[in-house]
């Protein structure tokens, strides 16, 4: 729930010129406003609730008031709109700022303990609590 | 003056846990009643001089006392009264000293009033609890001294992170707190019960209520900044896996847990050292989260300062206390009997399932918010966020929802399913009918489609247990569990139908313009400037109407604090009974039109509803344990009473 405070803490401590800057830009017009097409309007959504705002604490771009999610949101639905696949944008958007900008979950060299760890705590679950478990002596 | 009193309350208070831990250390140890007699009043003095202290804390931010360095950075004059006040829990320093008042508190309370168990484990236990206050007045004292003075005095306060100036999040830290530190009782608990070897069924009577307490306050601060989260960051979400989210959401997993197994080993004599286990995981889970929070290894909002001396210092006390109690476990764990066993198909082992899987998401949670930080170390950075949490605990989650509708319905140690054939079809009937139901909704998504079938099947199951009992005889307990079961359904539901049927609408709207949003129609009819206390704000104002009804006004805003200079997001709801309609305003573009956010949300108070439900569920059960307990101890002493009578007329 916190991910807007790390942009709202950057925003407090950095100087009002700041403040004042951003909001003079216009956000590119499809930072606020959807797709006409509902359909490719779905799809964009689904793709941006994957990517991470690279501002914010731990918040998609999907729901971040940072201008450099409002332009990530541009990019995908002008690209979406243009007929790309969601895939392709994912990796265009990972070869420009790294595997960090993506949530989806890829097994890989450096996220696989996220996987297999999990597993081997309900083995160790099951195994300590299945051994008070038996046959009732009657 | 007051500041200074409140730093020397803090400093005896600190010297009575001293106090504390020996006399209860060498009450346990050797028997000696004399010195073990201190310890129960030196738990007491303790909370009283935390709560003066804490209360010295308010008086300074109540008439902003410039001179003190914490008042200074963290208020302002200006603010309104109750933002003042909540601002003294809304720093580090007086968030710290908060928790050391929980604990004092939590630590007196069981000074004062628990009197059941053997008086060897209740020195082993207050003697623990003081082991653990001592490193966090140590903590508080040495690295966040919140009463530190200013030489020189400035004109005016810093003011408060704007965020945080919220009725809601007045009350969500101490709510959460008395649910995060409280949760030290058990750690102690487990502690004193190892020390002294005395893990009982009595043992899990004893601690259950307090777990339950803290867990009632846990459920209540964790749903209240779920809304909270909602309302003020403007986007319409309500959870997202965020790791200060996460450090609430642990302690809580794991107090569920213990909450379930204690009640196994209260009426089975099971599970006897998976119990304790789980009361030293509890309150870890606290520390872990609290370590997290504040060392300043995350920023958000809870983590204030960034100071890598508290963190270590954290990371220390985290080490010693997590640490010690780990490896006393492992010492004392196999010189505890195993106790009772029981067969897969009982109440026991539904309750063994509940174990694994809320533990398995406990951990689920745990790595992934712990794994990104320990790549960052070598310089590898990975981003674990929903599309990770939510499938890889669903698959724990949705076993144990079926689970939890046989469950409650079984008998303990050994049972068949045959006699429970009856409730079975009906909830099957229940979820086969909604499943149907749900087949002909397009793309919904397969997590909200088994949302939405397991939240029908637990609900008929959550009030199963009350088939065929005489509802006015069924004790209090039975009703907190099946309404508390019941507010899982609730939550689930609501988490369900919002994120399968939720409607977006994003439009640049001029004055006058119409706006759409899944059944609701309106337009934007003015924007105007407001002003408040501390912020001036634009609102716009709407007026919308559901499926052509009557026009309802809608004004959201979008502000702009002072002090410190920042802008929030304040949204309009408008609430109906199946669902929310949610309304954001941006910035104006350009071409003079007004950023809107509309979101039709289906439902969604259901979460909170379902928290809350959690919540009084949990309160049923404690008002009946304590009811049953006190009639029980009455009994005993008209028993004694009468023993008297006989041997005196003898």
């Amino acid at each position: 729930m916190k991910r807007l405070f790390a942009l709202f803490a950057l925003l407090a401590v950095s100087l009002p010129t700041a403040l004042t800057a951003q909001s003079s830009m216009p956000p590119a017009p499809y930072a606020y406003t959807q797709l006409e097409d509902p359909a490719q309007e779905q799809i964009a959504r689904d793709l941006m609730e994957t990517l991470r705002c690279l501002q914010c604490q731990s918040q998609s771009i999907a729901d971040s008031d940072a201008p450099v999610a409002g332009d990530m949101r541009h990019q995908v639905r002008t690209r979406i709109a243009a007929g790309e696949s969601p895939e392709e944008i994912r990796a265009y958007l990972i070869s420009r700022y790294g595997d960090y900008i993506s949530y989806e979950p890829e097994i890989s060299a450096t996220t696989w303990p996220l996987f297999v760890l999990p597993g081997i705590l309900v083995l160790l679950a099951l195994i300590v609590l299945l051994r008070r478990v038996g046959r009732v002596r009657e | 003056m007051i500041p200074e009193i409140g730093l020397a309350a803090l400093w005896l208070a600190a010297a009575l846990a001293a106090l504390q831990l020996l006399a209860g250390f060498i009450g346990a140890r050797h028997d000696n009643a004399e010195i073990a007699s201190l310890a129960r009043p030196a738990a007491l003095l303790q909370a009283i001089l935390c709560g003066v202290a804490f209360l010295c804390l308010l008086y300074v931010f109540a008439v902003t006392d410039l001179s003190v360095k914490l008042v200074a950075t963290n208020s302002h004059s200006m603010k309104p009264m109750i933002f003042k006040l909540s601002g003294a829990w809304g720093n580090h320093e007086g968030s710290m000293l908060l928790w050391i008042t929980v604990m004092a508190i939590a630590g007196g309370a069981i000074a004062l009033i628990e009197r059941r168990l053997p008086e060897k484990t209740m020195m082993a236990t207050l003697s623990a609890q003081s082991f653990v206050g001592l490193g966090f007045y140590a903590f508080l004292l040495i690295a966040s001294n919140p009463f530190e003075r200013l030489t020189e005095i400035p004109p005016e306060g810093n003011g408060l992170n704007p965020l945080l100036q919220d009725v809601g999040l007045a009350f969500h830290p101490p709510t959460l707190y008395i649910g995060y530190v409280g949760l030290s009782i058990a750690f102690s608990f487990a502690l004193g019960a190892l020390l002294t070897r005395n893990v009982t069924p009595d043992f899990a009577r004893v601690m259950r209520p307090w777990v339950l307490a803290a867990w009632i306050f846990l459920t209540i601060g964790i749903t209240a900044g779920s809304y909270w989260a909602y309302y003020e960051l403007g986007w319409g979400g309500w959870w997202f896996w965020d790791p200060v989210e996460n450090a609430s959401l642990m302690p809580w997993l794991a107090a569920t847990a213990l909450l379930h197994s204690a009640s196994v080993l209260a009426a089975r004599d099971a599970l006897r050292t998976w119990t304790i286990m789980l009361g030293v995981i509890a309150f870890s889970m606290s520390m872990v989260g609290t370590f997290l929070v504040r060392s300043g290894i995350l920023t958000s909002v809870h983590a204030f300062a960034v100071d890598p001396q508290r963190g270590s210092f954290i990371l220390a006390l985290l080490v010693l206390y997590i640490g010690g109690a780990l490896v006393l476990f492992a010492l004392r764990a196999s010189t505890i009997a195993e106790g009772e066993r029981f067969s897969v198909m009982s109440r026991e082992g539904a309750l063994v399932v509940n174990n694994v899987g809320l533990s398995a998401i406990l951990g689920v949670v745990l790595i992934g918010t712990l794994y990104p930080l320990f790549t960052e170390a070598f310089d590898v950075r990975v981003s674990v966020g929903p599309p990770y949490f939510n499938p890889v605990s669903a698959i724990f989650f949705l076993p144990m929802m079926l689970v939890l509708m046989v469950g409650p319905l079984l008998r303990w140690k050994s049972d068949n399913a045959g006699r429970i054939m009856k409730p079975l079809a009906l909830i099957g009937a229940v979820m086969l009918t909604v499943l149907i139901r749900s087949l002909f909704y397009e793309d919904i998504g397969l997590l909200p489609f088994l949302g939405l079938v397991l939240a029908a099947g637990v609900a008929v199951a959550s009030v199963a247990p009350l088939f065929g009992r005489s509802l006015r005889r069924t004790p209090l307990a039975i009703w907190g569990m099946c309404v508390a079961h019941l507010g899982i359904a609730v939550a689930m539901f609501g988490m369900a139908a919002d994120t399968a049927f939720q409607k977006e609408r994003l439009v640049a709207a001029n004055v006058g313009d119409i706006v759409e949003v899944g059944p609701w129609t309106g337009q934007l009819d003015t924007v105007n400037a407001v002003a408040g206390p501390n912020w001036t704000a634009m609102q716009a104002n709407l007026t919308m109407s559901y499926e052509g009804g009557p026009g309802q006004e809608a004004h959201p805003q979008s502000r702009n604090f002072w002090t410190p200079v920042m802008e929030t997001s304040e949204v309009a709801l408008l609430t109906r009974w199946n669902g929310q309609l949610y309304v954001a305003v941006g910035n104006q573009g350009q071409d003079g039109r007004w950023q809107l956010r509309l979101w039709w949300k289906p439902f969604v108070t259901f979460i909170w509803y379902g928290g809350l439900l959690i919540a009084l569920g949990g309160a049923l059960a404690l008002v009946g344990r304590v009811a049953s307990d006190l009639r029980r101890r009455r009994h005993a002493d008209e028993e004694d009473m009468e023993d008297e009578l006989a041997e005196a007329t003898a």
